[in-house]
């Protein structure tokens, strides 16, 4: 995983509350056996007229919202299934990071693992971020805030871990496989008990 | 000794690194359970690092999402929805037969819905860590394990590794008390839980069911609670051990035997809640009040009681919720005209789901017009189901005997509804597009599905079996 320290961009916006993983990608395309090449069918059932053309009422097709790289989010964002293909997707879209209130458990942990900064923040600035798209701003992961254009700033909480690893591009299997001492301990009391 | 709860209790016996301030737990996996769409990319990552599975005898493999459920052509060849279906199911069996894990294919007598064959294997015991790249692997919590869905980054992590990195989550009881009313599932009262707190109501807590009413289901019905635990958020839900649970696994081919059975059994019976343990929510449902309840909007929480008035939208969201589906605000979801009817999936495709379905059909056909699938959720399911002839009271009255798999739960194998077509599912999921493009999703349990199938509109079950009995 390459370091993610930080990101600069103008927001796009996605009003709607528990957008669920099927939104994200539907199901129907997990038949890959890759994590790549996903980002065109990134929310497809919603971005795509029956055509094939661009969905004009789709927010992430407007031309405001074009190369945006920070998506905000409605709360609950990536509720549903555990598929990583959800984050790989949007990876590949161009989405470097989520906004949100609040995060669903499995889509954050999917997403941080793969250097998709999914943070949650307070409500009430997350409120006016859903009310503003476009506004420009930047993430300091290191730092823990989000600058605003008028050089307000915005805390967000960050597992340590999961920061430490954003920051260092740690890959988290390798530091697993540190462990491998430990874990042959606990299979042989295990297996003792 | 402090009381500590039944998560506690299992978390704490598989912490192979304690967590610390800027490190998660280390936590140990009992039982990895693996299927065709979740597992290329981590084989690939295995082969590409030259790493090896530390324990593949603590995997389990089968194909259920993407393969089809209509038997074989006439020349043995099966028909998969498309090439690339057909090419993930060949790449599981590749890399079962590479890596030396136990893979029940098209050839075993026990392939099924991962979550069904788990517990029908035995290979889901109490006091467990079990995961898979499924966000319904909480269906084992029935059984007192700590199940949960990992993606797929996860899933390599477990097989280099055996372990996962994990932040230790807070706990939540959900009390029901009471007893469900006669013609009440387990399907309606965890639709009635998860309509109570909220879809995200779980969150980053892990549930504990318990009370009069939980300890009053059997083992199918504790699953079918435990499996949509998800749908509220929480990870993994738990229900403590006991004689129904025992008396379930015993003699399943791979719990343990004679003596050694003994040793486990009383094991597991300190696998309860102690007096006083703390819990950081506690919800309290009345079991007496749930009703057959159904959902009418977006998500597994806009649930309500099929004779209820559908609620009013309060803000843009609820309104494209009701608007996709059709629901009218202040009229029930009861008498809501139905294309198609879907029996199966890991909540509700198990033998005892299949004879509630049988029980309201027997001797009756179902709606001109109405299409409807039956899908057993393993071969055992299956031949079980034969056995007793339920399949023959589901063709008698016109609906479709299947092969096992996930089939229409998530609609990648080809089973799926038309735009518009409203769906009465017992699978655990109405999201948008869930069952096929622009199609409405109504879960409901086996009962009311198949009452709605014979009347072609959202009914209730009660109706047919008073009539039945």
């Amino acid at each position: 995983m390459q370091p993610v320290t930080h990101i600069h961009s103008r927001t796009a916006v996605l009003i709607d509350e528990n957008i669920d993983t099927d939104r994200i990608i539907p199901a129907r395309f997990l038949t890959t056996t890759t994590r790549e090449g996903l980002g065109k069918l990134c929310f497809h059932d919603w971005r795509y007229q029956a055509d094939g053309s661009d969905n004009p009422a789709f927010p992430l097709n407007r031309p405001q919202a074009r190369g945006c790289s920070i998506l905000v989010a409605g709360r609950n964002f990536g509720c549903g299934s555990s598929r990583e293909h959800a984050p790989w997707a949007l990876l590949d879209y161009g989405i470097r990071a989520v906004l949100c209130s609040e995060i669903a458990d499995i889509f954050r942990g999917n997403a941080l693992k793969n250097g998709l900064l999914a943070i949650g923040i307070d409500e009430l600035e997350h409120r006016w971020l859903l009310k503003h798209p476009g506004t420009e701003l930047s993430i300091d992961v290191r730092e823990q805030y989000i600058a605003l254009p008028d050089g307000g700033r915005i805390p967000f909480a960050l597992e340590p871990f999961a920061r430490h690893c954003l920051l260092n591009g740690v890959d988290q299997l390798g530091y697993l496989l540190q462990h491998t001492d430990a874990i042959t301990h606990y299979e042989r009391q295990e297996q003792a008990a | 000794m402090t009381s500590r709860t039944l998560f506690e209790k299992v978390w704490d016996a598989h912490v192979v690194a304690a967590e610390t301030a800027d490190t998660p737990a280390v936590i140990y996996v009992d039982l990895h359970l693996v299927h065709e769409v979740t597992s290329p990319q981590a084989f690939s990552e295995l082969r590409e690092r030259g790493l090896k599975l530390r324990r593949p005898d603590r995997m389990l493999a089968t194909l259920d999402h993407s393969t089809p459920t209509l038997p074989t052509n006439a020349d043995g060849s099966r028909p998969y929805a498309n090439a690339e279906a057909q090419a993930q199911v060949t790449q599981l069996e590749t890399n079962c037969r590479e890596f030396g894990v136990e893979l029940h294919g098209w050839d075993s007598a026990d392939r099924g819905i991962v979550h069904v064959i788990g517990p029908e294997l035995g290979a889901t015991q109490p006091g467990m860590t079990i995961v898979c790249g499924d966000s319904h692997t909480s269906t084992h919590g029935a059984f007192g394990a700590l199940a949960f869905g990992i993606g797929t980054t996860e899933v390599g992590h477990v097989m280099a590794t055996q372990c996962l990195l994990q932040r230790k989550p807070k706990t939540m009881a959900i009390h029901v008390d009471g007893q469900l009313p006669p013609g009440v599932g387990a399907k309606d009262l965890i639709l009635h839980i998860i309509g109570t707190i909220g879809v995200d109501g779980g969150t980053g807590y892990v549930l504990e069911y318990r009370g009069a009413a939980i300890e009053a289901l059997t083992m199918d019905e504790r699953m079918t609670v435990c499996n949509m635990s998800i749908e509220a958020g929480a990870r993994a839900g738990l229900i403590a051990p006991d004689e129904t649970t025992f008396e379930w696994l015993k003699g399943r081919p791979r719990v343990p035997q004679g003596s050694a059975w003994d040793a486990a059994v009383a094991t597991w019976r300190a696998l309860r809640s102690d007096a006083g343990a703390h819990y950081d929510r506690e919800v309290r449902i009345d079991a007496s009040t749930v009703k057959p309840t159904v959902t009418y909007g977006t998500h597994p929480g806009m649930a309500i009681a099929m004779d209820a008035p559908v609620p009013a939208a309060t803000n843009a969201q609820e309104r494209r919720a009701l608007d996709y589906m059709q629901s009218k605000p202040g009229q029930p979801m009861q008498g809501t005209p139905v294309d198609v009817v879907f029996v199966g999936s890991c909540t509700n495709s198990r033998l005892s789901d299949l004879r509630e379905a049988a029980r309201v059909l027997h001797g009756r056909h179902i709606a001109s017009g109405v299409r409807m699938l039956v899908v057993p959720g393993s071969e055992a399911v299956r031949r079980d189901a034969e056995r007793e002839g339920l399949h023959h009271v589901f063709t008698a009255a016109g609906a479709e005997w299947r092969v096992p798999g996930c089939s229409m739960c998530i609609a990648m194998n080809g089973d799926l509804a038309q735009p518009g077509q409203l769906v009465v599912s017992t699978s655990n999921r109405n999201f948008e597009g869930r069952q096929g493009k622009g199609a409405r999703t109504v879960l409901a349990s086996p009962a009311t599905a198949a009452a709605s199938a014979i009347a072609g509109r959202i009914a209730d079950p009660r109706e047919y079996l008073v009539e039945a009995a």
